[in-house]
């Protein structure tokens, strides 16, 4: 290469652009990419005694490469991580439905509020972030557990009924380690990640546009459903993702709140890794969970792009 | 103008007030009568309080005290959504999300016509407004043009009894504007639709509407045919408001029933019928710069007539404009059609020259 060429090169390799892109690349992949790597090698590799057999092996002339597939087999087989897999979705669906129930009207009307009251109410939403993740999360379980205030208040107002109805709770008066102590706490928990982005697509939104309806003989429920609701589109896929992905995966919640029925793949993942040592195997159901995840963030990603092209 | 049955007004603005408070009342006590089929233009710079009341006639707004009356009917506590009236926004306020076709159909559907009605009148929308082909197409796919073509169909589609248009070309440039103006009011006035627009530009007023309100500070100041208004302003603020215009202050020396002399500071005006006052009291006369012809030699008689020296000059191609400097000081304005290629005489910088008018062209202002 001639001097002149090369530095070429290292111009463009300097240039802040490429800097500003390539540092968080170089980011992911050494802690992301690279360890996901290692991961999936483990997962299709034979355990021996206390380290793992290496994937090709030369000798004797012959080169052999060995790809365990056992574990994925074995995934499929032993209804344990199919059941969990599949709780882990219904309790992060359900977690993304309520925080959309709750956090829609939310983000709804603090966009619609005083310009002067808005950043007051974003802080009031992103106010629990100051404290500990794990502090609040203990917090719930002071107050459902027996005698605490919010079991007592759900007592008071006669809530335990219809709440053992819906099977969200085993028996009267006993709100801890139950599917409805779990949904309490991963609701609180990520309600604020969807609140921030619907806000940030619903404060956007043009009102003329809701007048226009009106004008055209739309009363404010039907502009609300035609109008509003799907100009946030961006939003509410943002917002669920958010919510859902990481909830997909969560494992300090179901442990500290959760109960028998409510097993999610975090947990069994942990037992994998640190109860039974099978490391192969905790990393092959670790490869699914990512895969299950990686589609609905691939969807997400398409829209995304669709989105920013109807604004161009 | 046709008129209704009763002879009274199709839309009847009846003494409306609105204060939003905090001291300035945007509309103030204003009453208009607008006859069927009329395009109506309410005329003002920015803050005059025709926005305003053009959103209490949507209904956005709530007139504070008087009555709004539609073909009969009060519309006093009529919501937006229930009124027979639709709107052409400024900017247009097209539904991103929806085609050109489901934007159109928006308030169709509302009133659950039937599905092959809709598609019927929307087809029908599509055809007067020449857009056919981009049914399908999402908004943001369109032109400025087109997009104001679609929020038109869009406001004509309920078949209103009447259409408001907020600045309709203000968000066009120049010369699609020029070209808009016409089509507009060929399609309203196909459609027969009564239709009140608002607008800051005068020209838009001019070229579009049978009849102008000028508006400043909430009032009413003039209402009249778009000649009426031009030739014969009301008052000094619609004068200079409306076109250009040279104001010039004198006294009123002679009155006669059927003439008047003006003594102004550089010139005696002749105007050839009365007016309403007496000898000596102060007046403005104006004259517009098109009325104004330019002579080399001094013009006969002494009325109407001013040596000036030319200061400056504009020339626009089609028309010269000259900046004329009369002995007192003042400058006026004279505009001259470029009849010929290169004039005879060409007036240059600092050449002296007679202005003159006819008995005809001015308008005196008492107030």
């Amino acid at each position: 290469m001639s001097p002149a060429k090369r530095n070429g090169l290292l111009q463009r390799l300097m240039r802040g652009r490429t800097a500003v892109i390539g540092v968080p690349y170089l980011w992911l992949a050494l802690f992301f990419m690279l360890p996901f790597l290692i991961v999936l090698k483990i997962s299709i590799s034979e355990m021996e005694t206390v380290r793992f057999k290496d994937l090709i092996v030369y000798a004797d002339g012959v080169l052999r490469l060995s790809i365990k597939l056992s574990n994925y087999v074995f995934i499929t087989e032993d209804d344990l991580y199919f059941k969990s897999y599949l709780i882990s979705i219904k309790y992060a669906a359900a977690t993304t439905f309520w925080c959309l129930f709750i956090g829609y009207p939310f983000a709804y009307f603090m966009a619609r509020a005083k310009a002067t009251l808005q950043p007051a109410l974003l802080m009031l939403v992103m106010l629990p972030f100051w404290t500990s993740f794990l502090l609040r999360v203990y917090a719930w379980k002071g107050l459902l557990s027996e005698h605490g205030w919010v079991a007592e208040a759900l007592m008071a107002l006669k809530l335990d009924g219809p709440l053992q109805q819906l099977g969200l709770i085993e028996s009267p008066g006993l709100f801890m380690n139950t599917p409805f102590s779990l949904l309490i706490g991963m609701v609180y928990t990520y309600l604020p990640f969807m609140i921030l982005p619907l806000y940030a697509n619903l404060a956007k939104m043009d009102v003329r546009l809701l007048e226009a309806a009106a004008d055209l003989g739309a009363t404010p429920w039907v502009a609300f459903w035609k109008i509003t609701v799907p100009l946030s589109k961006a939003g509410i896929i943002a917002g669920s993702m958010l919510v859902f992905i990481p909830c997909v995966g969560e494992f300090v919640i179901p442990e500290l709140l959760g109960g028998p029925q409510t097993l999610m793949i975090g947990r069994v993942l942990w037992d994998e890794f640190f109860s039974n040592n099978d490391w192969p195997m905790a990393s092959s159901v670790a490869v699914v969970m990512v895969l299950l995840i990686i589609v609905p963030l691939a969807l997400f990603n398409k829209y995304q792009a669709e989105a920013q092209e109807v604004k161009r | 103008m046709s008129s209704t049955v009763d002879g009274g007004a199709y839309l009847r603005i009846e003494d409306v007030v609105k204060d939003f408070g905090g001291g300035a009342v945007a509309v103030n006590h204003v009453s208009i009568d607008i006859q069927k089929g009329e395009i109506f233009a309410l005329l003002g710079s920015s803050g005059c309080g025709k926005t305003t009341l053009l959103r209490m006639l949507a209904g956005f707004e709530t007139p504070s005290s008087g009555r709004i009356v539609l073909n009969g009917q009060d519309l006093a506590g009529l919501p937006p959504y229930l009124r027979p009236i639709n709107m052409m926004f400024q900017s247009y306020a097209l539904f991103p999300h929806l085609t050109v076709w489901d934007n159109i159909a928006f308030g169709l559907k509302r009133d659950g016509c039937a599905k092959d009605e809709i598609a019927a009148r929307v087809e029908a929308m599509l055809k007067l407004v020449q857009l056919g082909k981009f049914a399908k197409r999402k908004p943001h796919q369109l032109s400025g043009g087109q997009q104001q073509r679609v929020a038109l169909a869009r406001s004509l589609a309920k078949k209103p009894q009447l259409l408001l248009l907020d600045e309709p070309l203000g968000a066009l440039d120049k010369k699609l504007r020029e070209e808009t103006q016409i089509e507009l009011v060929n399609i309203i006035e196909d459609v027969g639709v009564t239709c009140v627009m608002v607008t800051h530009d005068q020209e838009e007023a001019m070229t579009m509407a049978t009849r102008i309100a000028v508006m400043s500070e909430g009032r009413i100041l003039q209402i009249g045919a778009p000649s009426d208004i031009y030739e014969t302003p009301a008052t000094r603020f619609v004068a200079d408001f409306i076109g250009n215009v040279n104001m010039m202050e004198g006294t009123l020396a002679v009155d006669e029933p059927d003439h008047v002399v003006i003594d102004c500071a550089d010139c005696r005006h002749y105007v050839g019928h009365g007016i309403t006052g007496s000898a000596g009291m102060a007046v403005s006369v104006a004259l517009r710069p098109e009325k104004i012809r330019l002579t080399c030699d001094k013009p006969e008689g002494e009325f109407n007539q001013v040596l000036a020296k030319v200061r400056d000059l504009a020339y626009f191609g089609a028309y010269t404009i000259y900046h004329l400097l009369l002995p007192s000081g003042q400058v006026i304005k004279v505009s001259e059609s470029n009849l010929e290629r290169h004039r005879a005489d060409p007036l240059t910088w600092d050449d002296p020259v007679w202005a003159s008018w006819s008995p005809t062209s001015q308008v005196v202002l008492t107030q």
